[in-house]
């Protein structure tokens, strides 16, 4: 055994004593702060942005050899079917020209009627990419963190985006990196329109992976296969950006698959929207 | 106190610090993205596993201070309520620390089967704090698929963490 049996003897009472005292003052802390956290307290948010600053540099090194392993097995994958993926490529290609086409046409035949109506410019959009470098391993909350922060203008209520669609919003913004609330949270509350008919609703998230619409119009008629997009209500996100597609219909809950892969969520760009305000007067009674 | 050269006393002291840094990883490797197919939902609970293991091995080399503390860096780092998995781990590392008796020296299918009895009533616990703080009942299916992994994967881990206690002999 160790030297110094005889110390020991005589100290583990001792010891037993601070350890039931320790415990007991830990258990306490951390129920205060749980009570504390649940009304959004002051001193826990700053806490928590303390350790968010701290851990998220170690997060960032950790989540590259991770980045590197994913990318190898997906180049190797590649190799394999390099064939099939030209000629599904080539098929796109001929698709979305025809597309790209349509739209030039498009946009052009809208700015006259938009020029006709005097129509109001939507404002401009600037983007952020950011890289994933943690997700939420708990199964009660549904967040992503990413490499970009309020160095790199980020705020905030921002919508974080991949090339699919809409990936969620940013609640909590550090130095270099931020949260991001992913739509199938459970806090999640999106508002968006049915593309085609127009009806509006509220997309919530419930922690499964698909999310539910509510508030939705009783005269309501959609059908799986209906595209969800943001309204653009309630001055979070951008109008017209992609969420996902109504998947059932079943038993009176309509649910939606959302775009985004969030199993395979790499990079996420940020939109930095500026939201026609007002007034800016109204801009501190709204905080 | 004997005397002890300095560069022993600095390699116990950093080797003292193995079973936290464990901890650590093991927190840190749980947020890190895997990429890997409905793993993204649920990710096993692995700084359960460290508390577990190493207050029953090693419960002089990991004071429930840093137990603590460790579940609060997890906390935010999930981005969940603030105390909530530091209140968990606290109470495993208790329930760890004082039943440590009951497994020292038994087999090791002994200490698996404490340890799913911990896990089930680890996730059970944070599964009704976590809904009576967000006042909804949460789906309990990812909790359920947590606890399972967590306990199928224990001896995988574990092994890892006993090649470090093997090291830790002489400390």
């Amino acid at each position: 055994m160790r030297p110094g049996g005889g110390i020991e003897r005589v100290a583990s009472p001792l010891r037993g004593m601070v350890q039931r005292f320790a415990f007991v003052l830990l258990i306490g802390a951390a129920l205060t702060m749980l009570v504390l956290s649940k009304t959004g307290n002051l001193g826990i948010e700053r806490l928590r942005s303390v350790i968010f600053e701290v851990a998220t540099p170690v997060l960032e090194v950790l989540s590259q050899p991770a980045v590197v392993a994913n990318r190898a097995v997906d180049e190797i994958k590649e190799l394999f079917f390099l064939r099939d993926e030209n000629i599904r490529l080539r098929d796109e290609n001929e698709r979305l020209r025809q597309w790209h086409n349509v739209a030039q046409n498009l946009e052009q035949e809208n700015a006259v009627f938009r020029s006709q109506v005097s129509a109001r410019s939507e404002p401009q959009n600037y983007f952020v990419s950011a890289r994933v470098i943690g997700d939420a391993g708990g199964p009660f909350i549904r967040t992503a963190l990413v490499n970009a922060g309020a160095k790199d203008g980020l705020v905030t209520g921002l919508a974080a985006v991949t090339s699919r669609g809409l990936a969620g919003r940013v609640i909590e913004a550090g130095r270099r990196a931020s949260r991001i609330l992913l739509l199938t949270d459970l806090n999640s509350r999106v508002p968006v329109v049915i593309e085609g008919s127009r009806y509006r609703a509220v997309l919530e998230g419930d922690n499964s992976d698909t999310m539910h619409l509510n508030f939705l119009a009783a005269a309501a008629k959609l059908s799986a296969g209906d595209r969800v997009v943001t309204s653009g209500h309630g001055g979070v996100f951008p109008p017209g950006l992609p969420v996902g597609v109504v998947s059932s219909t079943r038993n009176g809950t309509l649910r939606v698959q959302p775009f985004v892969d969030y199993d395979r969520l790499e990079y996420v760009r940020i939109i930095r929207y500026d939201f026609p305000q007002p007034d800016e007067g109204l801009k501190g009674a709204r905080q | 106190m004997t005397q002890v050269p300095v560069g022993v006393f600095l390699i116990q002291t950093l080797r003292a610090t193995i079973p936290g840094l464990t901890l650590l990883l093991c927190i840190f490797v749980a947020s890190v993205p895997m990429g890997l197919p409905y793993l993204s939902d649920v990710t096993p609970f692995l700084s359960l596993m460290a508390v577990y293991y190493w207050s029953i091995y090693r419960p002089d080399l990991i004071p429930a201070v840093v137990v603590f503390l460790a579940g609060l860096l997890q906390d935010v780092l999930t981005g969940g309520p603030v105390g909530l998995l530091a209140l968990v781990l606290v109470l495993v590392h208790g329930i760890g620390v004082s039943q440590r008796g009951v497994f020292l020296g038994k087999s090791f299918q002994v200490e698996w089967w404490g340890f799913g009895l911990v896990t089930v009533g680890a996730i059970l616990f944070a599964w009704i704090a976590a809904s009576i703080y967000f006042t909804t009942l949460i789906d309990s299916r990812a909790f359920l698929v947590q606890g399972m992994l967590t306990i199928a994967i224990y001896p995988l881990v574990t092994r890892l963490f006993s090649f470090a206690a093997r090291g830790l002999r002489t400390v």
